[in-house]
């Protein structure tokens, strides 16, 4: 089976996000991992691959610094990379599925996996976006992938259940948490994706119609009471849910 | 400008963020009409009319009760281009996600996700969206022709404002590639935690799937939905579907009760937004106690069953 994986860089979780004076996101300070919905995705094509043979193609659209993602999927065992440069990451979710798209038509991939969204942006909209540009069903925010012969079954988490959904491949399906349990890179692992090389290839980018304006920070709350140190002070909490917060 | 409102069902039910986009697009000022795709909705109108909508345009096909990604876009893409609607409004819950992009896909338009704030301004709009997880507000605009735009439930309030609602009839013949056979419900008929106008959540500190009684206890005499920490989710004692956080789910309840949670900062992007929030902890240096509202420094195993006895009282 022959395995396409589009991952991102993005910044680690622990990150506090600060920005510049010109409202924008400071990226001076922060510490870039693989995305870890991306993570999932590596690992389940890893997984096929085992099963069914082939080769696992990792994807990735950004600047130089994406390398590094890039090494972390490859150290987990993916075979072959692909960089589309970009000088940044497009604000417009379409302009990179658009991008990625281009690139995917090139390969013959049964399959294409990624992250249901990405923890920067937060857009979650490229697994269903390369569904429509490449015309192939598009599962999203998956928990259980079965693939038999030229079909899959996915089983999709939705506000309060799950949904069953079989199609046909090629297929896009976004990875959830839930999935699988991503492996550790072993030391071998790390060794050998170092001599891999990362094919580059020029990126085809449409005009970005989602503009970023700026970005400001959340409301700062106000710096909560403590109501008391003891199961006595339940009455008084409910009180206050009932009469100042009114939300009871 | 005109828009139109995506009404959700599932399974013939319309979902509470239907009339809330209704609200949405009353408040925006704008003209606004409201498609419904699906088998058995004709019995929706009298609903989203009670709500405030005086146009539904029904896109009825026996085949099409339950969601096609592809089958459902195509026909939602065919009705903003028919009806004439400059925005598209969708909630943010699953289905609105998937449905959302891939209709913008068709219509070479841009999409904004999760939405917390629109307004019109001038001819256009200015969205405010979370972005890493609520780290960050971005202020967003869309200039394409045709603006999708995902609302994040419970921002919005759905308003009782009764309008009788004209009916468009409109044939929904597609063919399509993928759709769902079945739901497969979990508890039947959950509260999800992104639907829940209040949630009780439990933490490592709850010591065991053997306690969650506690928290279902109080969930159920305030109405309200449960949620996890990742570590309660880690453990394997609640399910993923409900982990609140960067890497589970970001939710803006009235009120969200954290009971023995610590506060890690992936727990807090996912809940900060909340209106009120309450934490029950023993540990007084807890980072959750910076943003609660109202806390209470104690051992939760005193305070949860106290809570219980006095709601029943
Ligand atoms: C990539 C990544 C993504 C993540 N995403 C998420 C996410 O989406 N959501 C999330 O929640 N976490 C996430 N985390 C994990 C996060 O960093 C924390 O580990 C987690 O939130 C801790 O959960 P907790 O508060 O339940 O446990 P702990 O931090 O162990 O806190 C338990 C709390 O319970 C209190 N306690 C213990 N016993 C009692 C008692 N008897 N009475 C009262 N209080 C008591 C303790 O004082 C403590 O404050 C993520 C981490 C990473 C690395």
């Amino acid at each position: 089976m022959n395995i396409a994986v589009c991952i991102k860089q993005t910044p680690d979780t622990e990150t506090r996000i600060k920005l510049t004076e010109a409202k924008t996101v400071d990226e001076s300070d922060i510490n870039f991992i693989l995305n870890p919905y991306d993570e999932f995705a590596v690992e389940e094509a890893l997984k096929l691959r085992e099963k069914f043979e082939g080769e696992v193609t990792v994807i990735s659209l950004g600047p130089d610094r994406v390398n590094s993602a890039i090494r972390s999927a490859l150290a987990m065992g993916a075979d072959k990379a692909i960089r589309i440069k970009t000088d940044s990451n497009p604000t417009d979710p379409n302009v990179t599925a658009g991008a990625l798209a281009a690139e995917l038509k090139k390969g013959n991939y049964d399959l294409i996996l990624l992250g249901k969204q990405a923890i920067d942006d937060d857009h979650a909209q490229i697994p269903a976006l390369l569904g429509d540009k490449l015309g192939i069903p598009a599962v999203s925010v998956v928990v259980k992938l079965e693939v038999d012969g030229g079909k899959l079954t996915a089983e999709r988490e939705i506000d309060g259940a799950h949904e069953l959904i079989e199609c046909s491949l090629p297929a896009v399906v976004g990875a959830q948490r839930g999935l699988n349990e991503p492996r550790y890179a072993s030391l071998k692992g790390i060794m050998k994706a170092k001599k891999i090389p990362i094919e580059e290839v020029d990126a085809e980018l449409s005009a970005d119609q989602l503009q970023v304006v700026e970005f400001n920070y959340p409301p700062q709350k106000n710096p909560g009471k403590i109501i008391g140190d003891s199961a006595d002070a339940v009455p008084e909490l409910l009180r206050l849910l009932h009469e100042e917060a009114k939300v009871i | 400008m005109k828009i139109l409102v995506y009404a959700e069902q599932r399974e013939g039910q319309l979902r509470k963020i239907a009339f809330e986009n209704i609200a949405l697009a009353k408040q925006l000022g704008q003209p606004f009409e409201v498609a419904v795709i699906g088998a058995e909705i004709a019995d929706l109108a009298g609903q989203l009319g009670r709500y405030g909508a005086e146009k539904v345009v029904f896109y009825k096909n026996d085949s099409l009760g339950n969601y096609s990604p592809d089958g459902y876009a195509k026909i939602l893409a065919e009705a903003v281009t028919k009806q004439g609607a400059d925005v598209l409004l969708l909630g943010a819950t699953s289905t609105g996600k998937d449905l959302g992009p891939r209709t913008a896909s068709i219509l070479n338009a841009a999409m904004a996700t999760d939405c917390t704030h629109v307004e019109v301004d001038g001819d256009d709009l200015k969205i405010t969206r979370p972005m890493y997880a609520g780290k960050v507000m971005a202020t967003i605009r869309l200039s394409s022709a045709v603006k999708v735009v995902t609302v994040r439930p419970n921002v919005y309030s759905a308003v009782e404002a009764p309008a009788t609602a004209e009916v468009q009839e409109e044939a929904a013949a597609v063919d399509f590639t993928t759709i769902v056979k079945e739901i497969i419900s979990g508890a039947k008929g959950k509260l999800d935690v992104t639907e829940a106008d209040i949630i009780v959540s439990g933490g490592r500190g709850m010591k065991g799937p053997e306690n969650w009684h506690l928290i279902e206890g109080l969930a159920e005499l305030f109405g309200a939905a449960t949620g996890a920490s990742r570590a309660a989710v880690d453990a394997g004692w609640r399910p993923h579907d409900e982990q609140v956080g960067q890497t589970g789910k970001t939710v803006s309840p009235s009120l969200y009760v954290a009971v023995g949670i610590s506060g890690a900062i992936q727990h807090l992007a996912g809940m900060s937004s909340s209106k009120y929030i309450v934490a029950i902890n023993k540990d007084p240096d807890a980072p959750i106690f910076k943003l609660a509202d109202y806390g209470i420094v104690a051992d939760l195993f005193d305070v949860v069953p106290r809570m219980i006895e006095e709601m029943k009282a």
